[in-house]
């Protein structure tokens, strides 16, 4: 495997199951989380490198810029004497200072230019220094508790005319010793910062992918079928919860819209196959049984009405899906609702009166929806439709009017009226509440009202109206 | 009479010039769309009956390409897609009906003669007679022979687009759309009540009724003979 593969592996590969997680160390590094806190890690590391380093260079650079100070100064002095009181000035001065321990860590020597002291506190010219003017490190051997030991030393060599050397320096074993101790304790600080942090990296990452893990395993599981599995929310009500509560949003939607597709095609399959195979049998009948030719003709034309109402009812289908998908919106345009309830009720008054019924209308003018004209009208159409074949007489009340700031269309009649448990069900498709199912109908009437509805962000109400049913359709107001 | 037929569905296709053939059309048949524009284009069709759907070119865009050449034959869409929103493009595409799959033999018929006579009518007419019944479309009144005939506004549109397809069978469905403006078939039979009502008042108490239902297929208002 190349190095390209293993790199793009984790991106291609479906999400692993959780158990997994632990032993899944090469997917943890492709994981966003895992960039992330590498990310962090590396920004972290940089500001505690930043810090040590200038922690370091405030405290041990401090005892080295205190002894460059001094050795100046000391320089400076012992320059002064000289310039005034010459050589000898300069062995008188060095020897002074260079009896007895003065604790300061100074170290002096004056040799002649064949390197012989003259004076000072150091034994000997130390090895290894070139009788150069300049700045210097130099090893010295100094005495401490009975003991010759090599201390480090920095200083300043001057060769004073005539060949004279003179040697000012500094044992720095203990700035040495202290810069030591500096730089141990800023390591294992840093180390323990670094450890701190990854740490605290790793634990972020994999607090942040558990929680991304929840909403793959969810979304695996309802993918699997499982559509009524959810997002467990923590009820911290941070993104990650706001994020599962919106997914668990949609999957609720998703569901309901599932079950009612499923009870659709249930409904379909049962409301189109018995008319069909109705169909089916009647012509096959009149193939085979002998009969004259206005038998057979009277059965093809059995067969044509047959077909016709699996039409009807397929239309009807079509009308709701339409409705329902609200693929119509761009028909809307403004309407006068008094005059759409008019043109419907006008449609209907021959034939109900014809059956018995007294139709009576009643609205008041500019009352104004916005919406598409055929599918109100066809609903309006549904509920006339309804009230002559279940009302058994009596009047038809149809009311336009306005209701609480809405547009509200009312067809009220006297007849049996549909029972309080029963006026959800009625909108279901396909259902029909007489169980003998003599009366000619699909059962869609009133689910195409209500999509229309809908669709119109109106609402279908269906109330008692003692006796009978009054259906309320109610829209938002628009002006006319 | 010459029609063409551009269906890319052999047995409707068939079954259509069969049924034209028998109404004493001529009919020429196209299975798809670059035929059928080949055809129309040649301008000597009474009328198209167009598919929607068709492979190679669909109707609408043969009727763009029709319109767009000064072909004006009168056409009408035959299609599956039945809702408003279709309709409206296949109007606006340039065809002069749609009629939805699937439909009944007599309906498409009917439509066809509509469309065929469309042209022949004299645009500026104000009154329309068949045999004894006038109808004044400027006074909106409505005489046989001498008597004066009282008719609801609806009523009077009802009869008017029956007057004008005088000798012509019209469908349910085509009063709705054309009289109502309704697009859908209502569970009832509300146009029945309505034309039952018309013929009360225009033919009762005359020897000869103008009125006829045709059965399986709508009415037709005709002169007696």
């Amino acid at each position: 495997m190349t190095a390209v593969e293993k790199l793009s592996l984790p991106s291609r590969r479906p999400w692993p199951g959780p158990a997994r997680l632990v032993a899944g160390l090469p997917r943890l590094l492709g994981t966003h989380a895992f960039r992330l806190a590498a990310l962090y890690f590396a920004v972290f590391a940089a500001s505690v490198l930043g810090v040590l380093l200038f922690v370091y260079w405030t405290s041990a650079g401090f005892v080295e810029r205190q002894t460059e100070a001094t050795l100046d100064a000391e320089i400076t002095g012992l320059a002064e004497q000289y310039a005034q009181r010459g050589l000898s000035g300069l062995v008188q001065i060095v020897a002074a200072r260079s009896a007895g321990d003065r604790g300061d860590n100074m170290l002096y020597l004056v040799t002649d230019p064949g390197g012989r002291p003259l004076a000072g506190n150091i034994a000997g010219w130390p090895a290894g220094v070139p009788a150069r003017a300049g700045s210097l490190s130099f090893t010295i051997e100094a005495k401490s508790q009975g003991q010759t030991e090599p201390h480090p030393a920095r200083g300043s060599l001057f060769i004073i005319p005539g060949g004279y050397r003179l040697l000012v320096g500094r044992d720095i074993s203990d700035g040495a010793a202290f810069r030591n101790l500096v730089k141990t304790t800023l390591l294992w600080a840093g180390l323990l910062a670094l450890a701190l942090g990854s740490l605290g990296g790793a634990a972020m990452s994999r607090n942040l992918l558990r929680r991304v893990e929840e909403v793959n395993r969810t979304s695996e599981r309802v993918m699997a079928g499982n559509l009524s599995d959810r997002v467990p929310l923590k009820g911290t009500s941070d993104e990650f919860d706001q994020l599962a509560a919106n997914l668990n949003r949609m999957l609720e939607q998703i569901e309901r819209l599932m079950t009612a597709m499923r009870e659709v095609t249930d409904n379909v399959a049962h409301d189109l196959k018995t008319p069909l195979s109705r169909l089916r049998t009647r012509l096959e009948l009149a193939l085979i049984a002998p009969a004259d030719d206005a038998a057979r003709s009277e059965a093809i034309r059995g067969a044509i009405d047959e077909a016709d109402r699996l039409l009807a009812t397929f239309n009807a289908l079509l009308s709701i899906a339409e409705a329902e998908s609200g693929a119509r919106r761009s028909q809307a345009a403004p309407l006068d609702l008094a005059e759409l309830a008019g043109a419907a009720a006008e449609l209907y008054q021959p034939v109900a009166e014809d059956s018995g019924f007294a139709v009576s209308l009643e609205t008041q003018a500019g009352i104004g929806i916005r919406g598409d004209r055929h599918l109100l009208s066809q609903a309006f159409a549904n509920l006339l439709d309804n009230a002559l074949k279940y009302a058994g007489g009596g009047p038809i009340e149809i009311r336009v009017l306005r209701r609480g700031g809405r547009a509200v269309l009312e067809v009220a009649d006297h007849g049996p009226g549909i029972p309080e448990g029963d006026r959800e069900v009625v909108f279901d498709r396909f259902v029909r509440l007489e169980p003998s199912r003599t009366t000619p109908g699909n059962g869609l009437g009133l689910s195409l009202v209500r999509a229309v509805a809908k669709l119109h962000d109106g609402a279908v109400e269906l109330a008692d109206n003692h006796p009978g049913l009054r259906v309320s359709l109610s829209f938002p107001e628009t002006a006319t | 009479m010459k029609i063409l037929i551009v269906e890319d569905d052999r047995e409707t296709a068939a079954y259509l010039a069969k049924g034209l053939t028998e109404s004493g059309y001529t009919v020429d048949r196209a299975g798809d769309g670059r035929e059928g524009f080949f055809l129309a284009s040649s301008g000597s069709y009474d009328a198209i009956v167009l598919d929607r759907m068709l492979p190679n070119m669909d109707g609408l865009t043969l009727l763009g390409g029709l319109r767009a050449a000064a072909i004006q034959t009168p056409a009408l869409i035959l299609s599956a897609l039945g809702s408003v929103d279709d309709r409206v493009r296949g109007l606006r595409a340039g065809s002069d009906d749609y009629l939805v799959k699937p439909f009944a033999f007599s309906e498409l018929l009917a439509r066809l003669e509509a469309l065929l006579r469309r042209g022949a009518t004299p645009p500026a007419v104000t009154r329309l007679r068949v045999a004894d019944l006038e109808l004044d479309l400027l006074t909106r009144t409505v005489r046989r022979g001498d008597k004066s005939i009282e008719l609801l506004p609806r009523e009077f549109q009802l009869l008017e687009h029956l007057m004008r397809n005088a000798g012509h069978v019209v469908t349910r469905t085509m009063l709705l759309e054309h009289v109502w403006d309704y697009h859908f078939d209502p569970q009832t039979n509300v146009i029945d009540v309505h034309v039952s009502r018309l013929r009360q008042k225009i033919d009762k108490g005359f020897d000869h009724p103008l009125l006829h239902t045709v059965r399986g297929a709508g009415y037709c208002l005709r002169a007696p003979g």
